[in-house]
């Protein structure tokens, strides 16, 4: 009976929706789409959850912030500062923190998300770029990724000024700083945004509708934008025995990815509220308000901002020129400006470099593995040690501290670190990618080493390698092994010069750059070769059982 | 039947009809988990989802409990870490035994055979493309747009034109910077004052070595004391004269080596509160930028460029400190027109 009435009216609203919105057709649509399984595409998750926890805690926390620079008297719960003049801003902060239930917990929450929220959407970049799912078709989703990743820094920054604390407001004196550098309109762009001289009346409330609604409305039309993409491509998948770069291998949408995906928002929810709840973050109350003349030792900004402030640390000071009466402080253009910049040309031109030097224009699904990508990977890795280097520059002070270092050699240490590192870097990470290679084509034409050592009638000694399956084997042969695009002759046969010619000449160059060193997969006629004439191991291995000495490669998959 | 193939692919002495790639194999068999196959996995399966759920209600519990245990009102220090350690476990264990329980549900109790969707490029078909071509090529055609160039030209000059307002509008986000970057509160027989208090100080005050954080006596008066003081801020430090390098040009501007400089680095402005004593150097915490008081605060270290300013300083009637003029050059960091 129940059950009937049940049925009833979920066909009742079924129908209220259909004959509305169309719904049976996205349903069908959708619901049964299928998305493959691996752990590393949890980590655009991870961010995409994480933002909205920061929606619902910064929602909360607008109820009582008062996003207001106007000098107020504190009275409240907290003791110490009771009497003292400060900014309604940190007065709100602290009520928040000490007079609503709860508002400390969701500071935190806030707090802590943003950190997670950026760091998420850093490895997930990582994931994406290594494995290469930014090449065709993803390509502008990769630069939609790349703006979010940019508006995550943006909306973090202008939220951890808001509280106006001690801390904040030196993080916003130091912005101050870099825009008054900008060239011919430094002085006129900070005027404009601090509404006159730093700190001004206005600079809280302007970052408060910056953070609350411009770049969250702008972060949220964007993740829709990325996630239909990730709906209309289909999501990459790992390479592996069934599947191709044809078809999707995985679960349904509906029942197992609602769940898990779903739940995994609330496992995502649930750890930070435990972190929020054990680990105190950003305690303004013991900065005090902020007073442009004291400053404490030992500060860093939010993790995200430190490789700009370690840039900005490591830049020595000579690079400043006056020029005809003019000012042009390279010392803070290039690490505070044209630093960031570059990292995110870079970043938003990759794909397109990459696959112009590869002169490949098809659709790619099946997704990389780092090693078969060795320059890709290993400009990564450098690029990510150049990042890191930065950020401990960013340290610097604390580093000296507790290690009892100097900090002048520290600072020089990391200058040299930042120059030398990455090409460093960049060499051993390639070197490593072809070492893996060539033990994947190892391990496919000889197979896997089983530690069994035998010993033949001749008192010969040989370790077993034991076959691969056909699908173990797969996934070590599948890759493609790009070739460098050769150049074509800069004249024609009347002499003539070719249009284009120059370009083309860099192409090549650039082809070379990342394709000249490579590993071929192992092929078929390798398989054979290697059993009929390889390893004398196999060939005994193989003699034990069958006097022709093959039989090896049809063994697999037992 | 893959592995069939490539049984006999290799075949030794017999490469010709040998394929330059491998054939991808195929999904692999699938294997039924536990659960799958024994139903009181299942069941115990069923029940664990069901306990974690069940968790999550307790979860909701704790976090009632400690929303009304723990009122908030006169309350100490102690009792905020509590309160939000409480609300926190119970927030955490309510939205953790959710997550848990649905993932665990998930990969137990669902189908877990992987299914396969087909892709189909992104690209449309070459008819697809040629009735979109067909399709604007129309539209443009009807709006008469490359037709009617008079309609066209004066359309872009209207569309260039009307974003000027809502550049416009923005000009009054701030007044022009002129000169004020350039001026302090400082000039002749303003008294060095303490900061923070704001007590004037005498010159017998400073004893060798000791170091003043410093405000304009008049600070407080001022009409905008935050902006002000973000310009004024200076550091007073007595050392032996004799260590201090001379220099012609700033003949009087200290007093028995008492020495007054800005205290705003001139890299991005953070306030250069570190004074060490052994070396005569002052660091400033943001970013180590370092100046040597005996050189007339010159960078010796770090980002900074230019040396910290120096405030001629005397003594008024009453032994007081007291300026003699304005910086001779703006303080803080640095800007275009500064020059």
């Amino acid at each position: 009976m129940s059950q009937n009435l049940t049925t009833r009216a979920a066909g009742g609203t079924a129908d209220f929706l259909d004959t509305r919105l169309g719904a049976s057709k996205a349903v069908k649509g959708l619901a049964r789409k299928i998305f493959p399984d691996h752990w590393s595409f949890m980590l655009g998750e991870i961010a995409l959850y994480s933002f909205v926890i920061l929606l619902l805690s910064g929602t909360f926390l607008t109820l009582w912030f008062d996003p207001s620079m106007q000098l107020t008297t504190y009275e409240g719960a907290y003791a110490p500062m009771n009497g003292q003049e400060m900014s309604a801003a940190y007065a709100s902060t602290l009520h928040i923190s000490f007079d609503v239930r709860g508002g400390l917990l969701m500071r935190q929450i806030h707090h802590w998300s943003a950190l997670i929220f950026v760091m998420a959407m850093a490895v997930h970049m990582f994931r994406v770029f290594f494995t290469g799912a930014f090449r065709k078709p993803r390509e502008l989703n990769w630069v939609i990724g790349v703006v979010l990743t940019l508006l995550g820094l943006g909306t973090g920054f202008t939220g951890y000024s808001l509280p106006d604390d001690l801390l904040s407001g030196n993080g916003l004196r130091i912005i101050e700083g870099i825009l008054l550098a900008i060239p011919v309109v430094g002085t006129y762009v900070t005027f404009f945004l601090f509404g006159g001289e730093f700190p001004g009346e206005v600079i809280i409330p302007r970052l408060y509708i910056i953070h609350v609604l411009l770049i969250p409305g702008i972060i949220l039309a964007l993740i829709a934008v990325h996630l239909g993409l990730v709906f209309a491509h289909k999501h990459t998948q790992y390479p592996g025995p069934g599947r191709t770069n044809d078809n999707v291998v995985g679960y349904p949408l509906f029942p197992v990815y609602t769940a898990k995906a779903g739940g995994f928002f609330f496992i995502v929810f649930g750890v930070i509220a435990l972190i929020s709840a054990t680990v105190s973050i950003n305690p303004v109350w013991n900065y005090g308000p902020y007073d442009p003349s004291p400053i404490g030792a030992g500060t860093q900004p939010d993790w995200y901002i430190l490789f700009l402030d370690g840039a900005l640390r490591l830049m020595p000071g000579f690079v400043e020129f006056t020029l005809l009466g003019f000012t042009l402080s390279l010392n803070i253009l290039v690490p505070a400006l044209v630093l960031p910049g570059l990292l995110v040309g870079v970043l938003m031109l990759w794909p397109f470099v990459e696959s112009w030097a590869a002169n490949d224009k098809r659709e790619h699904h099946l997704l990389d593995r780092p090693r078969n990508a060795p320059v890709r990977t290993a400009a990564g890795i450098a690029g990510i040690f150049f990042y890191l280097v930065l950020c401990l520059a960013a340290a610097n002070d604390l580093i000296a501290t507790a290690f009892n270092l100097s900090i002048n050699d520290l600072t020089n240490l990391f200058r040299a670190l930042v120059i030398v590192g990455p090409p460093l870097v960049f060499w051993v990470t390639k070197r490593i990618c072809f070492g893996l290679q060539r033990k994947d084509r190892e391990v496919a034409l000889h197979g896997r080493e089983t530690g069994r050592i035998v010993r033949t009638a001749d008192g010969e000694h040989f370790e077993v390698h034991a076959d691969l399956s056909d699908e173990d084997r797969w996934v070590l042969v599948q890759h493609d092994s790009h070739r460098p695009l050769e150049l074509p002759p800069a004249k024609d046969e009347n002499g003539v010069r070719r249009p284009g010619a120059r370009t083309d000449a860099v192409r090549s160059k650039l082809s070379h750059w990342f394709f000249d060193e490579r590993v071929e997969p192992a092929t078929p006629a390798e398989l054979a070769a290697a059993h009929h004439d390889g390893h004398a191991a196999e060939a005994i291995e193989a003699s034990e059982t069958e006097t022709s000495g093959r039989q090896v490669v049809g063994s697999a998959g037992d | 039947m893959s592995s069939e193939q490539s049984r006999e692919v290799a075949r030794p002495g017999d490469h010709a009809g040998v394929p330059d790639r491998f054939d991808n194999p195929g999904l692999p068999a699938h294997r039924h988990r536990l659960t799958d196959a024994d139903p009181r996995a299942a069941k115990r399966a069923e029940r664990q989802v069901s306990l974690l759920f069940a968790a999550s209600a307790i979860g909701t519990v704790i976090f009632l409990v400690g929303y009304f245990a723990f009122p908030l009102e006169d309350s100490t220090f102690g009792e905020l870490q509590k309160s939000t350690l409480v609300l926190g476990i119970g927030l955490g264990l309510a939205l953790f035994g959710i997550g848990v329980g649905a993932v665990h549900w998930a990969k137990t109790l669902m189908p877990d055979t992987e299914m396969i969707d087909e892709r189909h490029p992104q690209r449309g078909t070459d008819e697809d493309r040629q009735a979109a071509v067909d399709i604007l090529a129309l539209g443009a055609e009807e709006s008469g747009v490359g037709r009617r160039a008079l309609l066209r030209n004066s359309l872009l000059g209207a569309a260039a034109l009307a974003p000027i307002p809502a550049v416009v509008l923005l000009r009054d986000l701030g007044p022009l910077p002129g000169a004020v970057l350039s001026e302090t509160l400082w000039e002749d027989g303003v008294r060095l004052a303490r900061d923070p208090g704001g007590v004037p100080i005498k010159l017998e005050e400073v004893t060798p070595g000791s170091v003043f954080h410093v405000i304009p006596e008049n600070l407080s008066e001022s009409e905008h004391p935050l902006e002000e003081k973000a310009k004024a801020a200076v550091l007073l430090i007595r050392l032996d004269p004799e260590l201090v390098e001379d220099d012609p040009e700033r003949a009087g501007w200290d007093i028995d080596g008492v020495y007054a400089y800005s205290k705003i680095c001139t890299h991005v402005g953070c306030p250069v509160a570190l004074y060490e004593q052994q070396t005569h150097h002052l660091l400033c915490p943001c970013h180590q930028s370092t100046f040597d008081v005996t050189q007339h605060c010159k960078v010796i270290f770090g980002p900074a460029k230019r040396a910290l300013p120096q405030l001629p300083i005397a003594v008024d009637d009453e032994g007081y400190l007291v300026a003699t003029q304005d910086f001779t050059e703006p303080v803080g960091p640095s800007y275009w027109e500064r020059g």
